[in-house]
């Protein structure tokens, strides 16, 4: 290790928008305004969608990366998602109290991810296991204990934000939405900075990268991995709230139906920061949105199902053309041992 | 158990090999003992008779030669997803796509299965069989070659390509190899391709078994399994030894692939006799499951998979008989995973020396 931590980390955080990228954007930019010019109803309908779409995989990523960051993998986001969705919706539906029932999707995400920490740092229990039994219990628990019949007592409403909400395009796509959409915004603002700019980031990725020297110059390791990932479980809890009490209305079995592993992939795809996951979470939503449109205008002859490929394809091409090898943080894994 | 191995004298070499065994079974045998107990409490206080439910899961799945048939029935492909996750886990590589290219088999199995006519039941199932597995392996290769000349990470294009095989095949059983009816599925597949009974019990295990010991064989007794284990413990070190990493990476992938494709080609051939949509999503992530019970070592998926069959074929006759959700399995099955793998726990509990000391880890794979 001749390489001051300070120095690895630094390298590690900039995300590199490429040439390429640049022109991407701008070509992508573009498409859209032309888009609108022609049909605005059509553009915007799809646009919001990419963005409510993209909500659980942004929460979901960045649930992986604050706890990855702090070198502890989670592969259990599926199974905090889900039963964070099915204790919200319990809570709606005995107390009939959105911002209670949120508040327990939040609490559950919480004690999912402490209990994940203490598998991982207490039990010193590999990861991995640790997330597949955290996903296997929240779908054990939450079939065993559902009742089909619960009705939810309302759903999130959409809050238009005033004047801002009347803007053409950027109006009914960005200022017209459901609490736990803005609220994702916000979040994935304040973890950036949050990661790079205090304290707390670098004490978070110092732990993620190099934990003994983390450890000579007084960081608590053990501490700081358990905050993190409880704070991460809370936003995989919120994307389950988001799920019953925003887009859907009510819970099913095996609802999250493989999110947490999309917003791993997504994760992956945007580096571990949480600018980049927004963005590739955008790129699924875009494409989910697209399917589902072409899916209702039903003019173009091509059968449903390849359509229905279309998000996935398109984040493999453009992982394979584009973004090419992701860098995990160092420590990622390891269970740490004074010893 | 150093000092009691060396010694010649018949008495002590009876007691270190009752020591070795109860040192491997103790564990897991402890583990499901105390998630069936904390299972029971759960049953109890949700009103049901734990005995009652036990009682009938246990008949359900070994109480006669049909139940223990329908036990191996479902062990069948999880040790099939068991072996394909953990040859790749072995290989540093995470294979979440055992859902897509099971599917993949299943269905090119299917189409051999109905389409080729005329073959005898010699050449015609165990081509099948083969155009099954091949399938899968040529699915997986792409997540290989894409993570061996792009980078690009193997858990995301594996959980894409799930999606896109379960597009892929429900277009097929709808379209170009749908069978006439409204049911989108295939044509059953000819006689001569169906995977025979021994009696009651079914083939298709014993092949499992058999894979499971080939398995075994190329990773410890071959120069290329020696390349698959070098590569996933340390990728830079294998690249200084000569091993061609980008190309054990897409053969890792590929046999990884190829045992799940079987398990989809069985499940097709031997036990539904065609393909239709929904059928056994799950086994997948399943797999992953199976692997992690058996801390990744080929021989030790066959048990993990038998426990994991018994408790899905004796899943419903607990519920029909004693009126106990089956999806306590899940919950118990968690739980047992959790013990198996919190050695820290039941070391306080048995004592010392008890416990197998190499602990396994898997996410040494996950940076590379």
């Amino acid at each position: 290790m001749t390489q001051p931590v300070e120095e690895t980390v630094k390298e590690r955080i900039s995300f590199n928008a490429s040439t390429l990228g640049k022109a991407a954007i701008g070509i992508l930019g573009l498409l859209i305004l032309y888009s609108y010019w022609n049909n605005p109803q059509v553009t915007t309908a799809v646009l919001a969608s990419s963005l409510r779409q993209s909500t659980p995989l942004v929460l979901g990523a960045l649930c992986g990366l604050i706890g990855e960051r702090s070198g502890i993998i989670n592969i259990g986001i599926e199974g905090q998602m889900l039963l964070g969705a099915f204790v919200a919706f319990l809570v709606n539906v005995y107390s009939g109290n959105l911002l209670l029932a949120i508040a327990a999707g939040l609490l559950t995400g919480v004690v999912m991810g402490l209990f994940l920490a203490w598998m991982s740092v207490g039990l010193k229990m590999d990861q991995i296991i640790g997330g597949t039994i955290i996903n296997m219990a929240a779908f054990g628990l939450t079939s065993f204990f559902y009742q089909t019949g619960l009705t939810t007592k309302g759903k999130l409403p959409t809050i238009p934000l005033g004047p801002l909400a009347d803007l053409p395009l950027i109006g009914p796509v960005l200022f017209n939405n459901p609490p736990i959409t803005y609220l994702t915004l916000i979040l994935v603002i304040v973890v950036q900075l949050a990661l790079f700019r205090t304290v707390w980031g670098l004490r978070t990725r110092a732990v993620g990268e190099h934990p003994s020297a983390a450890d000579t110059v007084g960081i608590n390791v053990y501490l700081t991995r358990y905050v993190n990932v409880a704070i991460a479980g809370s936003l995989a809890g919120l994307a389950g709230a988001y799920l019953t009490l925003e887009a859907v209305g009510s819970f099913e079995r095996g609802m999250t139906n493989g999110r947490g592993f999309v917003a791993l992939a997504v994760m992956i795809f945007g580096k571990w920061t949480p600018l980049g996951s927004w963005g590739a979470a955008l790129l699924f939503g875009f494409a989910t949105a697209l399917q589902t449109q072409f899916q209702f205008m039903g003019t173009i002859n091509i059968p449903p199902q390849f359509i229905g490929m279309f998000p996935y394809l398109l984040t493999i091409v453009v992982l394979a053309g584009f973004v090419g090898r992701a860098r995990p943080p160092a420590a990622i894994g390891q269970v740490y041992d004074p010893e | 158990m150093t000092t009691d191995e060396n010694r010649h004298d018949p008495p002590n070499k009876l007691k270190a090999g009752w020591r070795r065994f109860w040192k491997a079974i103790s564990v897991p045998a402890f583990s499901v003992l105390l998630a069936l107990l904390i299972g029971a409490f759960i049953l109890w206080i949700t009103g049901s008779n734990p005995i009652e439910a036990y009682v009938a899961l246990f008949k359900g799945a070994f109480g006669s030669p049909e139940a223990v048939a329908r036990t191996l029935e479902k062990a069948t492909p999880l040790v099939f997803g068991g072996l394909a996750v953990a040859f790749a886990f072995k290989g540093g590589l995470f294979n979440i796509g055992g859902q897509g290219q099971l599917l993949v088999g299943a269905i090119v199995a299917a189409y051999v299965g109905f389409a080729f006519e005329g073959l005898p039941f010699i050449i015609h199932m165990p081509l099948a069989l083969l155009a099954g597995s091949l399938a899968g392996a040529a699915y997986a290769a792409i997540a290989g070659a894409l993570k061996a000349y792009t980078g690009a990470h193997e858990v995301i294009t594996t959980i894409m390509l799930n999606f896109v095989a379960i597009n892929l095949t429900d277009y097929l059983a709808n379209g170009p190899w749908k069978a006439e009816g409204i049911i989108a599925r295939t044509p059953p597949v000819l006689e001569t391709a169906a995977i025979p009974k021994i009696g009651v019990y079914p083939l298709g295990f014993a092949i499992a078994v058999l894979m499971a010991i080939v398995t075994d064989y190329l990773l410890f007794r071959t120069t290329m399994g020696y390349a698959v284990r070098t590569t996933g413990l340390n990728l830079h070190a294998a690249e200084y030894a000569g091993i061609k990493v980008a190309q054990i990476v897409v053969l890792t992938m590929a046999f990884s692939g190829f045992l799940a494709g079987m398990g989809g080609a069985i499940e097709t051939l031997g036990v539904v006799g065609r393909y239709q949509p929904g059928f056994n999503a799950a086994l997948g992530f399943e797999g992953i499951t199976i692997a992690l019970l058996a801390k990744t070592n080929p021989l030790g998926v066959i048990p993990a998979a038998i426990l994991v069959g018994a408790m899905q074929a004796g899943g419903p006759a607990m519920q029909f008989q004693a009126g106990v959700r089956f999806q306590i399995i899940d919950i118990i099955l968690a739980l047992i995973l959790f013990f198996v793998s919190a050695d820290l726990i039941v070391r306080k509990i048995l004592g010392s020396g008890v416990v197998d000391e190499d602990k396994v880890t898997f996410s040494s794979g996950w940076g590379q």
